[in-house]
């Protein structure tokens, strides 16, 4: 116990908690926007894209300053996403091709001014290529301040514009019969996504920040019914990857932080895809076992049914074998399953011939009720003759 | 020979040819990627494959060996199987498919190298950039040439490439601008994609010493896409995007020996640099041939729905009101010069003309015209 | 300039005045005037490509026109927005998003609250108790992606009976649901129409526009003619509009049906009469 408290006040392991949450907050949120509007490898691009920001900050300022890194990153990324709008709208490139080549090009940027710092020979520009793949401990409180205050902005401006935000998502064409400026606040929502990326580069690093914005917001997709519990479950689910990512980056030595946390988040995404109800794909499985078997089982009682009309006795006595020999699946399951309701008992008719099934009273009642609700469609079964 | 030995074995050539040969390689499968719409899913398996070749570096504990190919092929094939059956399954979209799923193979191969695979020839800076600098360092004894493996490995992969889009030309045109009808006619539009995204595979994986995970993505996209803007012909689109990557190759090389800097970013940047003079200075598509096609456009609509209005108003009661010159500005929304500018030229083409009580009326060529921009199926044989 | 104090033309539901649409270099609207009066139920009928969906988007706009203007019962459309209520194509939207039916039906009282405060409590015990054109109050709480088409539809009208305007605009309503909803939504267009409001719908199948509506505009990349549809739905008319697809109808019920199928149809019948 005394080790956890010590360890939690540790100076650095306090710093990266904190901003893993709020890394994790801030791209819960305005990744659930990316996500639902299909703008998910924005995310990608704008994230790649933030590394000639950060090389040209370091080659004006000289430092490694997290606010002058977070500033060209800024700057970077929301170049990238006007680039994208200006390709897109202004030429026949669709968007798939606009957002590889700025991806791709703005990253190559990144790395040429990256050689090109390399022969300055500057003590300090050993760390940048920290922005790669994240850094952890490299982490200051001053650096928490900053994390802090763009997540509360970034926050702000999602609480002013919510609506605007949610219907433009859900809807663009009746957003826009309310007169919503609909270029300006996709605009607004693409530099909003370039300012979360900013926030998690110092702990998640350029390459991997996508899926930060991608990861968390899928994840929480797959639970909820509405946009604003999936909004709190994404962040939720980020936060978390950020801190469980951070603290195991902590546990060895050179475990770049960016990877782990990237890690962490799949996982939920993993679980969420097979647990979630309704959505979960184990849940549909279930489901589908279930309709299955009623469907079985209902078949077998009509069955009996028919078969108990056909010799005019309401307790026909039917053999298991002939029922197996019958049915193409493993009519035993059924049965179970028709007897636990007690809609059909067993018999021993004719030992010599094995066990023999028989409606029940209200096995009987609720065949017929089967039956009689839709008589007119169907004849009797010939094959039961 | 010796001639030919020494040629190879010059790193300045080496550097180049490797360059060339990764963009040509790479865009030929582009073209048909970004026609498809899936560009990005060159990202994932450029990003990818890593995990490839961390595993099969890991299980053979040898850095030279030809297993690496099939590794890093069958990871990029993995990728794109996960990823679209996970948009598949409707749970999420196919954007954020890609986006959950490459990252997560990355992530795990640059962890897996962080733990097991440190300070060997695996690090995480070139698994970004890669070393095309050093592409002439190691060579194979073929007879009496020397040649850099690189070169080796590049061009048989381009030649492959080549040949598997020289074959079945027709097929991939087919299966990409209509996947329904090149189904229908037998050539299975499914096995045509999972053959071109090995191919992209195992060019990603030959080509990953070489410039790294990411600057293939833009040998991949740019050069077809600056391609796309020029031109309408697949084949010609083809053959652009080759000549834009073979002379980034070259431009790159030599810019990056001037300025000191990263030869893959440079050469990458240059395909970048021809992109943007594509989209602005293409004589069909190009921004700026579009803004001066969009006036002429816009001038010969105005004309036409001066005429449309005149025609659609003149049986009107009140049409002596609606086509007044002083009417036109109140009805279209048009400033007077432009107005004036209009019936100028109408009356000069003879289309309309003009009362002394400066009301317009459509002369029968006129009226005409209006008629066949309303109803051209029944009009446009009388012009 | 017109002087925009001035009510224009104020006896009017729609107002539209010489209103022109081209995308890139194709013309997709040309010159359309109409003029629809309040309290009707107004169908926009014409040939696929003919226009429809552009000319609603247009009015609203989500379009921006290369000339012409639109008033809503004598002012300029941007200053009688919440007069306007929309139904858009209920294919233009993402089912799969995570939202309830309650919540889709609360955004049509967003154009009159405002985009950028929360809604409160009060707005939002609105919501369920206006008019509902099928007890969707029973699946309020229900997630979009559960709807079938037909309710997916009655979802939207219900958002835009919510924005209780005094004309609504409804891109085909009515395709791709089945019978019983399409009996629901016209029962619903019918009582809307019986409070004053004047409804607009673009509407993809001829034969029911005489049984449905009471005005119409026949339209093909422009205005071929409007007003009641006792007096515009004729075969020359509809010959006008759908021009070579006279084949298609065959199907629907005109009367003189015999001049619209003869050999060597009058090929003047372009011009205006």
């Amino acid at each position: 116990m005394g080790d956890i408290v010590a360890f939690l006040s540790d100076f650095t392991i306090r710093n990266v908690l904190l901003g893993a949450a709020l890394l994790g907050i801030s791209s819960g949120v305005l990744g659930s926007f990316a996500v639902l509007r299909q703008q998910s490898l924005l995310g990608d691009t704008l994230s790649h894209a933030a590394l000639p920001g950060v090389c040209l900050a370091f080659m004006v300022t000289g430092s490694r300053q997290l606010f002058s890194t977070m500033l060209g990153a800024l700057i970077a990324g929301s170049l990238a996403a006007l680039i994208i709008s200006v390709l897109t709208w202004r030429s026949r490139l669709k968007q798939d091709a606009a957002q590889g080549i700025v991806l791709s090009s703005f990253f190559a940027l990144g790395i040429v001014l990256l050689t090109a710092i390399s022969k300055q020979n500057n003590a300090s520009q050993a760390g940048l290529k920290h922005f790669l793949f994240g850094q952890a401990a490299a982490i200051l409180p001053e650096d928490v301040m900053l994390m802090t205050l763009l997540t509360a902005l970034a926050l702000l401006i999602v609480y002013i514009f919510w609506r605007a935000f949610k219907l433009i998502s859900f809807d663009r064409a009746f957003a826009a019969s309310l007169g919503l400026p609909l270029n300006s606040l996709e605009m607004l929502l693409s530099g909003l996504i370039a300012l979360a990326i900013v926030i998690g580069l110092q702990l998640v690093g350029v390459v991997l920040m996508a899926a930060m914005i991608i990861a968390p917001a899928s994840a929480a997709r797959q639970w909820v019914r509405r946009l604003e519990p999936m909004i709190l479950l994404a962040s939720l689910f980020g936060m978390l990857s950020g801190i469980l990512g951070a603290l195991l980056s902590s546990l060895g030595k050179g475990l770049a932080t960016g990877p782990l946390i990237v890690l962490v988040a799949s996982f939920f995404v993993l679980i969420s895809l097979m647990f979630a109800p309704e959505r979960g794909i184990l849940w549909a499985r279930l489901k589908q076992l279930q309709e299955q078997r009623n469907l079985r089982e209902k078949q077998v009682l009509y069955d009996l049914y028919q078969l108990s009309l056909n010799h005019d006795d309401p307790s026909y006595p039917s053999e298991l074998g002939m029922l197996r020999s019958y049915y193409g699946f493993n009519v035993k399951n059924a049965l179970k399953g028709l007897l636990a309701k007690d809609w059909v008992r067993p018999e021993k008719h004719m030992p010599e011939e094995g066990l023999h099934y028989v409606l029940s009273e209200r096995g009987y009642q609720e065949a017929k009720r089967f039956a009689d609700s839709f008589a007119d469609g169907f004849m009797v079964d010939e094959r039961l003759v | 020979m010796a001639m030919l030995n020494q040629i190879l074995n010059n790193p300045d050539v080496v550097i180049v040819l490797v360059g060339a040969l990764v963009s040509v390689a790479s865009s030929l499968l582009g073209c048909f990627l970004i026609l498809r719409k899936a560009s990005m899913l060159s990202d994932a398996i450029s990003h990818a494959i890593l995990l490839g070749i961390v595993l099969t570096f890991l299980l053979t504990q040898n850095q030279n060996t030809p297993l690496f190919v099939l590794g890093a092929a069958l990871t990029g094939l993995l990728t794109v199987i996960l990823t679209e059956s996970l948009a598949q399954s409707g749970r999420v979209k196919y954007d954020a498919a890609i986006g959950i799923v490459y990252p997560f193979f990355f992530a795990l191969a640059v962890l897996l190298i962080n733990l097991f695979a440190r300070n060997v020839h695996l690090d995480t800076d070139a698994v970004l950039l890669g070393e095309i600098g050093f592409s002439w360092l190691d060579t194979t004894s073929l007879g009496a040439l020397e040649v850099p493996t690189s070169l080796l490995k590049m061009s048989f992969v381009t030649l492959l490439n080549l040949a598997f889009i020289l074959l079945f030309y027709k097929e991939l045109k087919l299966s990409t601008f209509d996947r329904a009808l090149s189904a229908a006619l037998g050539f299975s539009p499914f096995i045509l994609h999972y053959a071109l995204l090995s191919l992209l595979s195992l060019t990603s994986v030959v080509a990953f010493d070489a410039v790294g995970a990411v600057l293939l993505v833009a040998f991949v996209i740019i050069p077809p896409s600056a391609a796309y803007l020029m031109t309408d012909s697949l084949w010609r689109m083809l053959v652009i995007a080759g000549v834009v990557g073979v002379g980034s190759s070259l431009l790159g090389y030599l810019s990056a020996l001037a300025l000191d800097v990263s030869i893959g970013g440079m050469m990458a940047l240059w395909t970048a640099f021809f992109l943007a003079l594509a989209f602005l200075f293409s004589p069909r598509y190009g921004l700026i041939s579009r803004y001066y096609q969009g006036l002429r456009e816009k001038e010969r609509n105005a004309k036409r729905m001066l005429l449309v209005h005149l025609f659609n108003h003149e049986n009107d009661p009140e049409s002596h009101q609606e086509n007044a010159v002083s009417a036109l500005k109140h009805h279209l929304r048009w400033d007077k010069a432009h107005i004036r500018n209009l019936i100028m030229q109408g009356l000069d083409e003879g289309l309309i003309h003009k009362n002394p009580n400066d009301q317009l009326f459509l002369t029968p060529k006129g009226r005409l015209l209006a008629q066949e921009v309303l109803a051209p199926w029944e009009y446009s044989a009388k012009l | 300039m017109l002087d925009s104090r001035r009510a224009h033309e104020p006896k009017l539901a729609l107002h539209v005045e010489d209103l022109t649409v081209s995308y890139g270099s194709k013309p997709v609207l040309w010159d359309i005037d109409l003029n629809v009066p309040p309290g009707v139920l107004a169908a926009i009928v014409g040939p696929n490509g003919a226009g429809k969906s552009t000319l609603i988007k247009t009015i609203l706009g989500l379009i921006k026109p290369a000339a012409g203007h639109v008033y809503i019962h004598g002012k300029p459309y941007q200053k009688q927005r919440h007069l306007v209520g929309y139904v858009p194509q209920r294919s233009s939207v993402d089912w799969d998003f995570p939202t309830t039916v309650l919540d889709v039906v609360t955004m049509g009282l967003y154009g009159r609250l405002g985009w950028l405060r929360r809604e409160g409590h009060r707005e939002k015990q609105k919501a369920p108790k206006c008019p509902s054109p099928s007890g969707h109050g029973s699946f309020s709480h229900r997630q979009i992606s559960q709807l079938s088409g037909g309710q997916q539809q009655r979802v939207f009208l219900a958002r835009a009976l919510v924005q209780d305007a005094e004309v609504y605009f409804m891109d085909e309503p009515m395709a791709g649901v089945d019978a019983t909803t399409e009996r629901a939504i016209i029962g619903l267009l019918k009582e809307l129409r019986a409070l004053g409001k004047t409804v607009i719908v673009v509407h993809h199948d001829l034969q029911t526009v005489r049984q449905y509506f009471d005005w119409m505009l026949l339209l093909n990349v422009r205005a071929i003619a409007q007003g009641k549809v006792s007096e515009i739905y004729t075969a020359e008319n509809l010959r006008k509009a759908y021009g070579g697809q006279i084949a298609l109808l065959q199907h629907a019920d005109i009367p003189k049906t015999e001049t619209l199928l003869a050999p060597g149809v009058d090929s003047h019948a372009m011009q205006k009469n």
